[in-house]
């Protein structure tokens, strides 16, 4: 019998067995999104050959410019109104969840336990499924087909505030907190000059969290924007390809130009990311 | 310390300079209501646009209510629910969803903890791995469905490229769309290309948390690598396992955008020619926004939420039962 010396995996230094194993992993995760963008510069008549072609043609701006002149699905337009309503929702869930956690974490009064268990609850609720009442409602205030009703309902997450509770319990001291108050500080005014300058890392993971869900939700948006002249550009792709004919190198440009954005953020803020999934794993 | 100690309190209240009075009423509001507006905003918006709509569907779901004819209006009793009962399109849906969600969950969990398991050993350039395998999670899906459909299409598509080389359908090339157990394997890739790293990070760092002499207690056992992982790795991080099998439970489930973009006309929500691969979700779209039965659609989301609730509970104790076994 062999005998092993038993180190943890994490203390193992990876062989070449691992990095040959996470190359491929790398490879299964990154092909689609590179022959999203093989297409997206292609011809048609290289998009239909076989064996498929794996290298990028000379079209993309061709692709592109076809996409963007497009007269009936507002492409361009789309895009435009992506970034308004993550931009909106990124903005507000960050304000209202830093607020609320701040609230949660330092300050005291009466029910404050009872009310983070509510919000600790409200986890739970899956949103998707109340879309027809949500639907009337929209209705009802007249939003629908506009972009108040996708930004309304993601202008603050209890996911948000959970994260951000434990982060200030964490990174802003009582003493800090409390010697602004002696001095005489208005509690806003200690949000603003002591908490928020010390939960910038956490603003930024929650931000980009948030940003590419709001950027990539699709069924809500769809419900309330189909068959206007606003649509994100989730419903715009849609759009797109939907019909007799679909010109795949045109549907394919549309969607790596609503990816792109994407891939910029994974570059600038891929550590954040990976963080905040990491931590609100251990955090469950 | 408590902030609440700094509140005035009347017995020893003798400042050097008395505070003028609004002075001191800013002061108590201050300490006494500032955290309420604090928290107000989160509470009142997920009141009005979480909440409402969530209850609100059961009002809706017990009346007739389309869109089409809105003078139809009235209570309807549970004739929705009924409906339900004996509708064919939901079971058929109810299946497909089952079919799926199988297809994805087991292989997309399975895979996550050897992804987890190569990327918890000291590594060069670590963290671009792990931003590397993120990258169908940001992607957005609506965007790499239509990659999978290219990738799965009948004519010249990559996926029947591959089984030719093979030696399959070279004559008669696979149309994915067609079938059900075609059409089911097409989706269930594309949910587990998306989610794999997700699960695999949540994995990770709950392998890196457990204590390192752990593995160093079971070198008696002479226990390889692989032992290690399904004997001590595994166990030891069973409850992110069981959130990750609830999570994805609910959003398997709930799946609406792989099976609304691949289908050959998106718009349509039918889920293929004969709803081989309609989940409920879609159907629910269908019902509410294609057929204008906004009552109905509240009774079958009613309905989901129900199957949900009871999967994700027979799951999560399926899982701790394996889980915990050893």
């Amino acid at each position: 019998m062999t005998t092993f010396v038993n180190r943890a995996p994490q203390e193992t230094r990876g062989n070449w067995k691992t990095y040959l194993g996470l190359i491929v992993v790398l490879i299964f995760s990154a092909f689609p999104v590179y022959w999203m963008f093989v297409i997206a510069t292609s011809t048609d008549a290289a998009v239909s050959q076989i064996p498929p072609s794996v290298i990028p043609g000379g079209q993309l701006f061709e692709n592109l410019h076809e996409v963007f002149t497009m007269q009936e699905v507002y492409f361009t337009a789309s895009l435009i109104n992506s970034v308004i309503v993550s931009g909106a929702i990124t903005a507000a869930t960050l304000f209202f969840c830093s607020l609320a956690g701040f609230a949660f974490a330092k300050l005291r009064f009466p029910a404050r336990n009872a009310l983070m268990f509510v919000v600790i609850l409200t986890l739970t609720v899956p949103n998707q499924l109340g879309v027809v009442a949500l639907y009337i409602l929209m209705g009802k205030i007249g939003w629908n087909g506009t972009l108040l009703a996708v930004i309304a309902p993601g202008l603050v997450s209890a996911f948000g505030v959970f994260y951000m509770r434990q982060f200030i319990a964490h990174a802003v001291p009582d003493e800090l907190v409390e010697s602004a108050r002696i001095d005489g500080a208005m509690t806003l005014r200690v949000y603003w000059s002591i908490v928020l300058p010390a939960i910038r890392p956490a603003l930024a993971v929650l931000g980009l969290l948030t940003f590419v869900m709001a950027w990539n939700d699709f069924q809500w948006p769809l419900i309330t924007l189909n068959g206007t002249d606003f649509p994100t550009s989730m419903v715009a792709l849609s759009d797109l390809a939907s019909g007799n004919y679909v010109i795949y190198r045109r549907v394919l440009a549309g969607a790596f130009a609503a990816t792109v954005p994407l891939i910029v953020l994974l570059l600038i803020g891929g550590r954040q990311i990976v963080r905040g999934i990491m931590e609100g794993a251990v955090k469950n | 310390m408590s902030l609440t100690q700094l509140r005035p309190s009347p017995h020893h209240e003798a400042p050097p300079v008395e505070p003028s009075r609004t002075r001191l009423w800013l002061y108590r509001f201050d300490i006494r209501a500032i955290p309420y507006v604090f928290i107000a905003p989160f509470f009142l918006l997920f009141a009005i646009f979480g909440l409402f709509p969530i209850v609100y569907n059961a009002v809706v779901s017990l009346r007739t209510w389309r869109l089409d004819e809105p003078d139809k209006d009235g209570w309807a009793g549970f004739a929705n629910f009924t409906k339900l009962l004996h509708d064919s399109d939901f079971w058929n849906a109810l299946y497909n969803t089952f079919g799926i969600f199988l297809l994805s969950t087991v292989p997309q969990l399975l895979l996550a903890l050897i992804v987890a398991n190569l990327l918890n050993r000291k590594l060069r350039a670590q963290t671009w791995w792990r931003i590397g395998i993120l990258l169908p999670y940001l992607t957005p899906v609506v965007a790499s469905t239509l990659v999978f459909s290219v990738f799965f299409a009948r004519d010249n598509g990559m996926a029947n490229w591959f089984l030719s080389l093979v030696g399959f359908g070279q004559d008669h090339p696979l149309d994915w769309r067609a079938e059900k157990w075609s059409s089911w394997i097409a989706i269930a890739t594309m949910v587990n290309w998306k989610w794999i790293g997700y699960n695999a990070l949540l994995y990770l760092s709950a392998m890196q948390a457990i204590p390192k002499d752990v593995y160093e207690a079971a070198a008696v056992d002479g226990a390889g690598p692989w032992r290690q992982l399904w004997r001590i790795t595994v166990p030891m991080i069973q409850p992110v396992v069981v959130f990750t099998v609830i999570l994805s439970t609910i959003g398997g489930l709930q799946l609406f955008n792989e099976p609304m973009m691949f289908d050959e006309n998106p718009q349509s929500a039918t889920g293929g020619s004969a709803h081989q691969f309609q989940t409920i979700a879609q159907l629910i779209y269908k019902v509410g926004w294609k057929d204008l039965n906004l009552g109905y659609a509240a009774a079958m989301s009613w309905a989901l939420f129900l199957i949900i609730l009871i999967v994700a509970g027979i799951n999560a104790g399926l899982t701790k039962r394996i889980g915990g076994d050893r």
